[in-house]
């Protein structure tokens, strides 16, 4: 489905972003795999695509590993011109890099808020700005932002996460008005409570009352949201623009 | 560098070359948006070897003012 596509998801060494990697390439993606912190696992997400490659031959075009900040706005640059100068072209950008602060309103501090917002909302920014010229030039594009149930209806104690997520909304919704003209489409995907890492450390209770609050009664696993990313990547969702599809088991709606 | 301007302009904004004067204004007399005015100037980048940073964009209306911003940046007429 994506045979020839080159493909970059940042964050992409843990959970959702992790799982959307592995699934682009099993469609037939090269995939890029960013990280920030977590070298030794984003190493091992490519390590498992290319071992599919070299297993079957079914199609998987394999994977590099990349560091950058997604944060830092001059390194997205430099990360995204080296892309391109070493594989030609990126067709597919998956903005899943994230991070919590979770807190009370009343508590949090500007530090908290801030390096929410500069990764999970600047972040996006950063790699869009980057590679949009390259977009328009191409006439093609598939631009993937992972927002949150959270940036949709809102949650308590998430003030500075929901706000990021919220943004990215605004900015999926401007960025698909802006680059339509070109063929490039950019939707969101708001995923519910999904089990991963950053989930786990909510206490026990909290995840009761979210399971609560679920009409599907479970929590979603990272390739709820992969194969939903999988196909807003393809040719299947070309009419598809500046969407926002929740995949929260009725959390929202 | 006129000369060699007409043929990337026309491509871009899908105009005919004998459309094209030194005063055309991109937006007013050629149809241009700001996306196409965008991208006309990365193609002119490429051609000519010179990075035209966003800010300068403003300053460019016209085939004239191109010309103008390129002898600036040292491209040779």
């Amino acid at each position: 489905m994506l045979t020839g596509k080159v493909a970059l998801v940042t964050g992409a060494s843990r959970g959702i972003g992790a799982e959307i990697a592995k699934t682009l390439a099993k469609e037939g993606a090269f995939v890029i795999v960013n990280y920030n912190g977590s070298k030794e696992k984003a190493e091992a997400v490519a390590a498992e695509i290319n071992a599919c490659k070299k297993a079957e031959d079914d199609g998987v075009n394999g994977a590099v590993t990349c560091q950058c900040d997604v944060a830092d706005f001059t390194a997205c640059g430099e990360m995204i011109k080296e892309l391109i100068s070493s594989y030609g072209h990126i067709d597919i950008l998956v903005n899943n890099a994230g991070i919590t602060r979770d807190g009370l309103l009343m508590k949090m501090s500007e530090d908290d808020f801030d390096a929410v917002i500069d990764t999970n909302l600047k972040g996006a920014f950063h790699t869009i700005r980057h590679l949009s010229r390259y977009l328009l030039k191409q006439r093609s594009g598939k631009i993937i932002n992972i927002s949150s149930v959270s940036g949709v209806i809102g949650n308590a104690g998430q003030a500075n996460y929901s706000a990021s997520k919220a943004g990215i909304i605004g900015l999926t919704k401007s960025v698909a008005r802006e680059l339509a003209p070109r063929g490039i489409t950019c939707n969101a995907i708001a995923p519910g409570f999904i089990e991963t890492d950053m989930t786990d450390v909510i206490p026990e209770k909290a995840k009761e009352q979210l399971m609560g609050q679920i009409p599907l009664q479970r929590a979603g696993k990272p390739s709820d949201i992969a194969e939903t990313a999988a196909f807003l990547a393809s040719d299947k969702a070309a009419y598809i623009t500046g969407q926002v599809i929740s995949v929260d088991g009725g959390m929202n709606m | 560098m006129f000369e060699k301007m007409k043929p990337i302009i026309a491509a871009q904004l899908s105009v005919n070359e004998d459309e094209i004067r030194t005063e055309s204004n991109f937006k007013e007399d050629l149809g241009a948006d700001s996306l196409d005015l965008f991208e006309l100037v990365m193609a002119l980048e490429e051609e000519f070897g010179v990075e035209i940073p966003s800010e300068d964009l403003e300053s460019i209306a016209t085939v004239n003012d191109v010309m103008e911003y390129l002898k600036s940046k040292g491209v040779e007429a």
